[in-house]
């Protein structure tokens, strides 16, 4: 069988794809399982910065694609998950550099050796988005409870429904429940009410996030940390473990029993 | 001005292109590109069947009004024709032929319908949401068996029916018709056209989903409960 590919993608930008790919990634790796992140960003490589190991970097994907480097040269092992490996985008180039095919190739090459290959999607809906989800057996969109942000997940669901991939799994990011009681921000409901798929994640804002990305540690290792919790929970989840979601709103309970009920149960 | 030597149509199976069986060739196909070009964005994407009548067209004319169509981003999918040339041209070029008497169904003068098809009109049939950066574009009617999400838009030269949640745009009546209708199970389009009339939802906070039609009345857009 071999690895399963999922592809960690939004349309819009900012939203929080590569810390998810960095968080669910590390996730996966506490959990057992063996892991290899793919930075897709090629030209705006960042997944490197948040896994703290930019200075580990000889190789990159382009110099494989392009033969410069064998596959194993280019992938860099984590200091503390020896079986959670990063291959990183390069930096001095454009998406152009890799195609659809060459991505399918490399993840042909890595799904016997592991169990998960995740793949940070950069923005948009042109080639570097193309390449990234080519090779995908899973797709989750990361999204934020704001019109913008949930206006692009449903273009991007538009097109993997175009190009007869399954539309994906969805990833709230940056949730304040504060805020959604308020109407100021987008629900749960009112995003799946839209986009009509899976939430398989709801990320609540936390302030440990920005620092966490800064330092190269990512916020899944924080045991206090809620926005670590709800990456691990999404890890549990991918690896098919039914996780309750978990309360986002101890203080009134009004918006918690609300999500449950989208889950049936919870 | 002489008339038209070309006839563009609706059809179910897109555009059908009549064109003048005497008339000279060039004088055809410029006319033909000129009628696309003045309605670009709404023939954009449609397969045409051409139907020549009796006209004998060698293969290299076929091909240059094929190569014309996919200029301005049609495709020519069938020709009809009794002359036995242009079948053959068709042939060598991999279209689908008929003679216009065995021909799908098509609404139009020349050409009667079945009888099964009389009262019809063509339409189009889409069995799916409609998400965000969607486009349909039919000269008939459009039905959408899905919800219609914001950012994705209906263009149709007829009436258009959502059976579902309206949310983007759409023009009916694409052509000028301004007796075209747009029906949805939920109305709160972002944009909603009719003809040459426009209109925007109002800002409604304590909306309520109900089956509603919007059409002309008095050169305005109006929105009646559909009963």
């Amino acid at each position: 069988m071999g690895a399963k590919v999922v592809t960690i993608t939004s349309g819009k930008g900012g939203v929080g794809k590569t810390t998810t790919t960095a968080n669910v990634g590390v996730a996966l790796a506490k959990d057992g399982q063996k892991v290899v992140l793919i930075d897709a960003d090629i030209g705006l490589r960042n997944l490197d910065l948040v896994m703290g190991l930019e200075k580990y970097i000889v190789y990159d994907l382009v110099d494989v694609v392009e033969g410069r480097a064998k596959l194993r040269q280019a992938m860099i092992k984590h200091r503390q998950f020896p079986e959670l490996y990063l291959i990183p985008a390069a930096q001095t180039r454009d998406k152009t550099a890799v195609s659809p095919a060459d991505m399918i190739q490399l993840t042909d090459q890595l799904r016997g050796e592991f169990d998960y290959i995740l793949i940070d999607s950069p923005a948009g809906i042109e080639r570097g988005f193309r390449n990234a989800v080519a090779p995908a057996d899973d797709v989750l969109i990361v999204t934020n409870p704001e019109v913008s942000a949930v206006r692009d997940a449903d273009r991007i669901i538009g097109l993997l429904e175009a190009n007869h991939k399954e539309p994906g799994q969805l990833i709230i990011n940056r949730l304040k429940p504060e805020a959604v009681r308020r109407k100021e921000m987008l629900s749960p409901e009112e995003i799946t009410d839209i986009l009509g798929i899976k939430i398989i994640g709801i990320v609540p804002e936390d302030e440990n996030v920005v620092p966490s990305s800064n330092t190269g540690v990512p916020v899944t290792l924080m045991e206090q940390s809620r926005a670590g919790q709800a990456f691990r929970d999404i890890a549990r989840r991918l690896m098919g473990e039914k996780v309750p979601f978990m309360s986002l709103d101890d203080a009134s309970g009004g918006l918690f029993k609300r999500i449950s009920r989208l889950f049936g149960g919870g | 001005m002489h008339d038209h030597l070309v006839a563009i149509k609706g059809t179910k199976d897109g555009l059908l292109v009549q064109v003048s069986p005497t008339e000279e060739w060039n004088s055809v196909t410029a006319d033909l590109a000129a009628r696309i070009d003045q309605q670009l964005s709404f023939y954009a994407g449609a397969r045409v069947t051409l139907d020549v009548g009796s006209r004998p067209v060698r293969k290299d004319e076929l091909g240059s009004v094929k190569a014309l169509l996919e200029r301005r981003g049609l495709a020519l999918w069938a020709v009809m024709s009794e002359s036995k040339t242009t079948i053959d041209s068709a042939q060598a070029m991999d279209l689908r032929t008929s003679q216009p008497k065995s021909a799908v169904p098509i609404q139009s003068t020349d050409m009667p319908a079945p009888s099964s098809q009389e009262d019809g009109t063509p339409g189009m049939l889409v069995k799916r949401t409609l998400r965000s950066g969607r486009s349909v574009k039919s000269p008939g009617h459009v039905v959408i068996f899905g919800d219609v999400n914001a950012g994705a838009e209906v263009i149709a030269g007829g009436d258009v029916f959502v059976w579902g949640r309206l949310r983007g745009s759409v023009h009916a009546g694409a052509n000028g018709d301004s007796g075209a209708v747009v029906c949805a199970l939920d109305m709160t389009p972002t944009q909603l056209r009719i003809a040459g009339q426009i209109a925007i939802s109002p800002v409604d906070k304590r909306h309520k989903p109900k089956p509603e039609m919007a059409v002309i009345r008095n050169n305005r857009i109006v929105v009646e409960t559909w009963e």
